[in-house]
């Protein structure tokens, strides 16, 4: 082979990178969570096989290096579909995991499916990087710019086309990059038109819907469309979700979550309105008579209208995550003067204003409504208005976050830096209003009660007692947060609305403790009691002692559906037998279950096939494994927590993957060929340490002065925001890509034989640090990961020292 | 049925205890002593616990999960529905009081276990569901157990069954986002209505909804467990 197939690495490294984001946006479609951490150690678990697998065979394949690697692309091409169609058979339903013990293979299987077609990359890239390797610069670059092109052009293809039309395209391109590959290495010509034939009608001829995921049948979508008579109207789908919007006429959706039960109001017809299955919210038919929308008045989440009548007439309001318009319409229902709606999804904007306008009223063009396509935090951040009321609206639905679904998703809507966000866009006497689903034993009512305290406290509040209430119905919780102390007429405003509603004042300044739980009858009045105690002196000691975690949550741990504690779960499991079992959120079993697994994987699939074969009698030196482990693992806890700390500012947790991953790659690649550079000049024995100490400096540098920079920057559109992402982690990531050239080029001078071991200890450590790197972030935060990452570096440059090799 | 659900349960019955020879009857009393002895502060009724003790729960999961029919634990039963767990069915049940001679309405059939067990207590149990093969699965299951007292429809439960009207207890097993009003109307002053909140698989509370003789209401919201969330004095 003359030279190496360098468009075909491209190809397919693009491939590789836009299958892990794409899997990311495909999980969220058939189960209920993005799994990034899952996909991202699946990837590293196939790239540490692969290399394993090359190490042991590669004696074998010499001779065929061309075969071997079309084979393996070819490979990753069927494998990628066929994994995730194969993945859709297994098993696995997250809502049993805690019932039923065989979930745990079936995660494990699903986890072992999507590593298949990393191997198969990975082996594809590790053959063409062994063969190659005096040409290992030009093959890099290309491998970069296709990872590139891959993690960020799969972002640019979810906009055309739905997921599994995007799957179809990256395996069509697959197949493309087969065929080049054999046209580069100069193989046998016939199989060139084999594989574009394939190409071709992988893209074209076969229909995508053959790759269509099936969601859960227990995700809200599938659930509804069983009800007879339902009717799909509507898809549309771009990287931030696929909207579908449901038709019942058989049976309506009469969407008013937690009404009153005095309530007599029917709603009026509705369409279902689901994001990646999940929901509904709900699009209400609206003709301008404001009549039909009395049901709305029934709700918790109008209580801060009736307290604002007693100083306004017609508030300004201003309602984040608009969605298809409920809170719009409660807000129109309640006179107000101007609305601003915040929406992020522009599909679901444009169902009210395009497809579903005459339905909907035009009420995103009523002259009052002013609608604003922009993420909460950063139209809340930049905006300078002020509001009477900013009304947070009820986006997620009461299965999902009843189930536990979120336990492990990133939310900055309600961390303690939103509250104070929404805070600062309110006018003099002006309401913060929050409304939650009531969970029971108190979670999540409790959890933002303590936020806004904590809120208020940074604001330098002196009476935050004054300035706080809660009510609670049968079904939902809502909290107000006022820019001034509750008046006594205002106060008397929410006793009558709770009262005329048989919902429950939970707190207001100077309550009585009779005067809680009185309609909605609990065993004990545990939102009074616990809002009391997270006004007093003992916050914390209440805080800590309570049996679930309803720490506030902040921006650098901004797990608020996070409830789960270690010291309660004995006492919650042994409670399965009378019920207990849903008290147990299943998301936390899962991330300890997937660290396990991912452990046990690596073990068996990186390390045990070294250590049973020749491969065994070099096995590296205590400093040399610490090195690679450490390398491996730090490298992980900065992607990770880099990643999910960029979802703040990139709205998204699919673009932060992909931004995140590609300029992590694309610039580590950089520093490892910068790295190169280096052995062979004056400064070969310096430019590690230099560059782990710039590395250490600028991610320490980035725990202060990121925050700032994305409330700065957070209004800008996401092009400008992806630059910028990636402009900010180039020089880290920079740093990052340094150590494992390096300490393999000290390597190769001692112990050449010892570089597979190297290479597998920093698989072993990619893959467990993916998933160890999540389960930190929750119970440490982003920072504390970050600094563990810093300090694990400085260990590693210890280690580096004591294995010799410099040249 | 879809594969995966086929291909799931398989797996678990591969998994299960081998059962076929043992006798269901007494694996349904041992469900019910379970029952008792885990409800340490509120047991059910003799009568309650008298109903689920003759109540075949394994006629109403799948067939090749009828091994698991008497664990004490939710069930799936397809269609993305799923049967409760016993004990939650047991105090739902017990939250109705109810009495031999009452008429009974139910929101959500889904595999008749629900209707059955109060079926087997109350005079008449009147019962709708709105996913079709469910229904009628359900409701050739209920006649071919010879519950003749329990009658079966298919469609919307939020108007209730008028003609059948007023009830003395309704049980609302349909994910509701709220109670439909005419519900409450078609209970009886002194009625009971009782709605289990969550999702699938994980019954997170129990609403009780009381209509007081004057036509007003009250509710109270009930956990399955008696779990307290701070344990000391504040």
């Amino acid at each position: 082979m003359p030279r190496p197939p360098l468009i075909a690495i491209g190809m397919l490294s693009a491939c590789v990178l836009a299958y892990e984001v794409l899997l990311t946006r495909l999980l969220s479609i058939v189960l209920w969570h993005h799994f990034a951490y899952m996909i991202i150690s699946a990837a590293m678990l196939g790239y540490g096989a692969s290399g394993t697998a090359l190490t042991l065979l590669k004696d074998r394949v010499a001779s065929h290096v061309g075969v071997a690697y079309v084979i393996a692309i070819a490979g990753m091409a069927v494998l990628m579909p066929a994994a995730f169609l194969l993945a859709q058979q297994v098993p696995f339903n997250p809502l049993e995991l805690l019932w039923d013990n065989t979930q745990f293979s079936g995660l494990l299987a699903i986890y072992l499916l999507m590593m298949a077609p990393f191997f198969c990359g990975g082996l594809g890239m590790g053959l063409v990087m062994w063969h190659f390797a005096n040409q290992a610069g030009r093959v890099y670059a290309y491998d970069i710019l296709g990872a590139g092109i891959g993690s960020l052009g799969i972002i640019a293809i979810l906009f055309l086309v739905p997921p599994h039309t995007a799957l179809t395209l990256v395996t069509a391109l697959a197949l493309l990059a087969t065929a080049v590959a054999i046209f580069e290495m100069k193989m046998q010509r016939k199989w060139i038109g084999v594989f574009l034939g394939m190409a071709l009608l992988v893209a074209v001829v076969v229909p995508s819907t053959w790759l269509q995921g099936v969601p859960s049948p227990y995700k809200d979508l599938s659930q509804t469309m069983n009800i007879a008579g339902t009717r799909l109207i509507e898809e549309r789908s771009s990287p931030l979700g696929e909207v579908s919007v449901v038709e019942s006429p058989r049976i309506p959706f009469r969407h008013a979550p937690g009404m009153s039960l005095n309530a007599t109001d029917e709603p009026p017809p509705q369409l279902g309105v689901f994001v990646d299955g999940n929901g509904p919210s709900v699009l209400t038919r609206f003709d301008g008579d404001l009549e039909p929308l009395a049901y709305l008045d029934q709700l918790t989440s109008a209580l801060p209208y009736h307290v604002l009548k007693q100083s306004r007439e017609r508030p300004h309001v201003l309602v984040l995550g608009a969605g298809p318009g409920s809170d719009v319409l409660q807000a129109l229902y309640n006179r107000s003067a101007a609305v601003d709606a915040v929406e992020l999804d522009r599909n679901v904007i444009n169902l009210v204003t395009q497809r579903f306008s005459q339905f909907a009223g035009d009420l995103y063009s009523q002259p009052q409504v002013h609608v604003h396509e922009a993420e909460a935090r950063g139209f809340a951040n930049t905006s300078t208005d002020h509001y009477d009321l900013v009304q947070v609206a009820l986006m997620d639905s009461f299965g999902v976050a009843s189930a536990g679904l979120y336990g492990l998703s990133e939310s900055y809507l309600y961390t303690v830096e939103a509250l104070q966000t929404y805070l600062n866009r309110l006018a003099p006497d002006g309401i913060l209003a929050v409304t939650r689903w009531l969970s029971l034993p108190p979670r999540d009512a409790l959890k933002l009660f303590a936020t806004a305290v904590v809120a208020l406290e940074k604001k330098g509040v002196s009476n935050p007692p004054g300035r706080l209430v809660m009510i609670r119905g049968w079904k939902t919780v809502t909290i107000l947060v006022k820019n001034s102390d509750f008046t006594p007429v205002e106060i008397e405003a929410v006793k009558e609305f709770c009262r005329n509603r048989s919902f429950d004042v939970a707190y207001y300044p100077g309550m009585a403790a009779d005067e809680a739980n009185r309609y909605n009858l609990l065993a004990q009045p545990y939102f009074f009691e616990g809002a009391v105690a997270l006004l007093g002196p003992q916050r914390q000691d209440f805080i800590d002692r309570y049996k679930f975690y309803i720490e506030p949550a902040t921006d650098d741990r901004p797990y608020f559906f996070r409830f789960f504690k270690w010291s309660a779960a004995a006492e919650l499991l042994a409670l399965r037998e009378q019920g207990g079992m849903p008290l147990l959120d299943w998301s936390y079993p899962l991330l300890v279950a997937t660290l396990i697994q991912a452990f046990a994987a690596s073990i068996l699939l990186i390390l045990v096939p070294l250590a049973i074969s020749q491969a065994r009698r070099a096995l590296p030196t205590a400093p040399v494994a610490l090195y690679f482990l450490a390398i491996g693992l730090a490298f992980m806890f900065m992607e990770i927590a880099f990643i999910q700390k960029f979802v703040l500012f990139l709205a998204h947790p699919l673009y932060a993957v992909a931004v995140v991953l590609c300029a992590f790659l694309v610039f580590a690649s950089a520093g490892s060929w910068l790295a190169g550079q280096w052995q062979s000049t004056k400064i070969r024995n310096s430019y590690l340490p230099v560059g782990i100490s710039v590395m250490a400096a600028i991610a320490l540098t980035y725990l202060m002065i990121l925050p700032p920079i994305f409330k700065m920057l957070m209004h800008l559109p996401d092009p400008a925001k992806i630059v910028i992402s990636i402009a900010l982690i180039a020089p880290l990531a920079l740093c990052m890509g340094m150590p494992f050239p390096t300490g393999t080029m000290r390597l190769a001078n001692i112990a050449r034989d010892s570089i597979p071991w190297a290479w597998a200890i920093n698989g072993f450590a990619s893959v467990v640090g993916a998933v160890l790197a999540t389960l930190l972030a929750i119970h440490l935060g982003f920072a504390a990961v970050i600094i563990l990452a810093v300090l694990i570096y400085g260990l590693a440059a210890i280690a580096l020292r004591s294995f010799g090799g410099f040249a | 049925m879809n594969s995966r659900f086929a291909l799931g349960t398989l797996l678990a019955f591969c998994c299960a205890f081998p059962s076929h020879g043992e006798d269901y009857a007494a694996l349904r009393q041992k469900m019910v002593e379970e029952i008792i002895a885990a409800s340490d502060s509120a047991p059910p009724s003799a009568t309650v616990a008298a109903a689920m003790g003759k109540v075949e729960r394994h006629r109403f999961v799948p067939a090749w999960l009828a091994a698991f029919g008497y664990r004490n634990q939710p069930l799936p039963i397809g269609h993305g529905q799923t049967i409760s767990q016993p004990i939650v069915v047991a105090m739902m049940t017990e939250l109705l009081k109810v009495k031999g001679s009452d008429k009974i309405l139910e929101v959500g059939t889904g595999s008749g276990y629900q209707a059955a067990v109060l079926g087997e207590i109350a005079e008449s149990v009147y019962t709708i569901e709105i996913i079709e093969p469910l229904g009628k699965e359900a409701a050739e299951r209920l006649k071919s157990l010879g519950y003749h007292n329990v009658k079966t429809r298919l469609g919307d439960g939020y108007y209730g069954w008028p003609e059948a009207a007023p009830f003395d207890a309704i049980m609302v097993t349909a994910a509701a986002s709220h109670v439909p009003p005419p519900l409450l109307k078609q209970l009886k002053p002194g009625g009971r209505m009782v709605i289990p909140l969550g999702a699938s698989f994980m019954t997170q509370y129990l609403v009780l909804v009381e209509k007081k003789a004057d036509g007003s209401v009250t509710s109270r919201q009930i956990e399955p467990v008696r779990f307290v969330p701070l344990t000391g004095g504040h």
